[in-house]
């Protein structure tokens, strides 16, 4: 642990963390468990990674200490050597011509959504990013994703920054504004289905990062399965850490998640 | 090596993968070199188990409570897919299963009986919530045995033929010898205890915090019926848990629950044992 910065109500930690940059892509994670008593695995997006940084390779993730491993990951102190295995996980897939893509997180995760728009605008795709939060507090990476990307559009339920809602209220119109042709999304499943379905509407493929508990990250322990429908049509049940977190919202059974 | 009443499973060191936390190998490859690794299956079933309802795995302290309810994808589909590529990547593979009859224990074993690669298999007799999942109740010691007896008649010889059997320490002498007069080379003692998850369903209770019980329970079956080798598997996560349990006269272990908090216990484990032995 190198460092613990401040983003509004979140922390962004920064970590050293050999390996990991260099085989990081945008929706990969990492997972950290607390100590011998508490054995289940955290996952942790992995917002910003620099192959060399005066630490060596380090990563950056976003920590919401409200929550409560949040708390115990926030609270370490800078110096302590933790076990972190990663990246894990299916990546987003990139697009192979340049489209334009709309971005949609809220809260902590829009942790893994900066390192995707930088991805997408070294390929030419134009990227319109939306955010949304509880309030100006839970905001994250607004500022720079305005330096990085065509269009920010910010939304909080409490209309204390930007327009006054969820982003869920914005996803139709910004589809058809920024004539996106595919839509990247993370959150919890809660969270993340309704963009998911409004981008089924409108005929828009979609990533979804799915945010579920995982109690091992690494596919051995077949807890964190997410009913899926096949290119067959065939329903079957994946693993959210290893044929996921990233998945086709189509494919996705919403009915059957949590 | 080649530890007593594990036959064809033959070993460069004495710790394996327990069934259930090794995934498919793939997973588990990144992590730990599978080349000469004794690797113990997720148990399988005749047809495929689509598994239980979410959450399936909580943590307990020290601990993890599962109910995953023997998600696989059939032994068919097991055979055809999955084996091939552990066998090419090195493992001694024991395929873990379970069924629901004892003529679906011989007819598991016919299959079996002819997969290419396979050193041996793992009878599950120690699921903490057999009727939940529809397997055969072996909660008796006499059942227990026509089950391994049905084994044993379709299992060629040279195949190790290994029991998993709950951690009980009041019962497990019981067990094991009815297991072992009906054929078994061994006696996995371990895995899970039954136990509840906090909504109420049935569930295992794997890791550190069952270790003092596997730990009594091999003891109690080493004392008592030295004849029987066994294969201690409960809460290891450290080489000196290893050590204890070799100390207390298993003559292998497997490491579970471990895995799924650290994906490079076996490789250390190894190297810290290889250091000090």
């Amino acid at each position: 642990m190198l460092a613990v910065g401040r983003a509004g109500a979140f922390r962004v930690l920064s970590l050293a963390a050999p390996g990991v940059p260099a085989a990081f892509r945008p929706g990969t994670f990492v997972v950290a468990s607390p100590g011998d008593d508490r054995l289940a695995a955290r996952a942790w997006w992995i917002h910003r990674v620099d192959p060399a940084s005066a630490f060596g390779p380090t990563i950056e993730v976003v920590v919401d200490p409200g929550s409560p491993s949040g708390a115990w990951f926030a609270d370490l102190a800078v110096g302590t050597r933790i076990a972190l295995t990663g990246p894990l996980g299916r990546p987003f897939t990139l697009p192979r011509q340049p489209v334009a893509a709309l971005l949609v997180g809220e809260g902590h995760a829009v942790a893994p959504l900066l390192a995707l728009a930088e991805r997408l605008r070294a390929r030419e795709c134009p990227v319109t990013l939306l955010v949304g939060a509880r309030d100006e507090k839970h905001l994250l990476a607004v500022r720079e994703a305005r330096r990085l990307v065509r269009q920010v559009v910010v939304v909080t339920e409490d209309g204390s920054v930007g327009h006054r809602g969820v982003v869920a209220d914005h996803v139709g119109s910004l589809l058809a504004s920024s004539s996106a042709g595919v839509l990247y999304t993370a959150g919890r499943p809660d969270a993340v289905r309704a963009v998911a379905s409004i981008a089924a509407s409108s005929d828009v493929p979609s990533q979804v990062a799915l945010e579920v508990p995982m109690p091992c990250g690494t596919g051995l322990c077949h807890g964190c399965v997410v009913a899926v429908v096949g290119d067959d049509a065939v329903p079957r049940q994946v693993r959210a850490c290893t044929e996921g977190p990233v998945l086709p919202g189509h494919r996705i059974d919403w009915e059957a998640l949590p | 090596m080649s530890a007593p009443g594990l036959g064809a499973l033959r070993l460069d060191h004495p710790v394996m993968v327990a069934s259930g936390c090794g995934g498919t190998g793939r997973e588990l490859a990144p992590f730990v070199d599978l080349d000469g690794l004794g690797f113990v299956t997720r148990t399988l079933t005749r047809h495929p188990h689509p598994g239980g309802a979410m959450p399936r795995v909580v943590e307990s302290p020290s601990g993890l409570l599962h109910a995953v309810g023997l998600h696989n994808p059939g032994l068919e589909v097991f055979l055809a897919e999955e084996l091939p590529w552990l066998v090419r990547a090195g493992a001694r593979v024991v395929v873990s299963f379970c069924a629901s009859t004892l003529g679906e224990y011989a007819e598991l074993t016919h299959l079996l009986a002819s997969a290419p690669g396979l050193v041996g298999v793992e009878v599950n007799l120690s699921s903490p919530d057999a009727d939940g999942v529809g397997a055969f109740d072996a909660r008796e010691p006499f059942h227990a045995a026509s089950a391994v007896a049905a084994v044993r008649r379709e299992l060629p010889a040279d195949l190790a033929l290994l029991v998993k059997v709950r951690p009980d320490p009041v019962r497990v002498v019981e067990t094991a010898r009815a297991v072992r007069d009906a054929g078994a080379g061994a006696v996995v003692v371990g895995g899970a205890l039954a136990a509840a998850m906090p909504d109420g369903r049935p569930a295992g209770l794997s890791g550190p915090a069952v270790r003092p019980v596997a730990t009594a329970a091999v003891r109690t079956l080493v004392r008592t019926a030295p004849e029987i080798p066994v294969v201690a598997c409960g809460g290891i996560t450290t080489s000196e848990h290893v050590r204890d349990y070799l100390a207390a006269g298993a003559v292998a272990v497997q490491v579970g629950t471990g895995l799924l908090h650290d994906p490079t216990l076996i490789t250390r484990l190894v190297h810290d044992l290889e250091e000090t032995s």
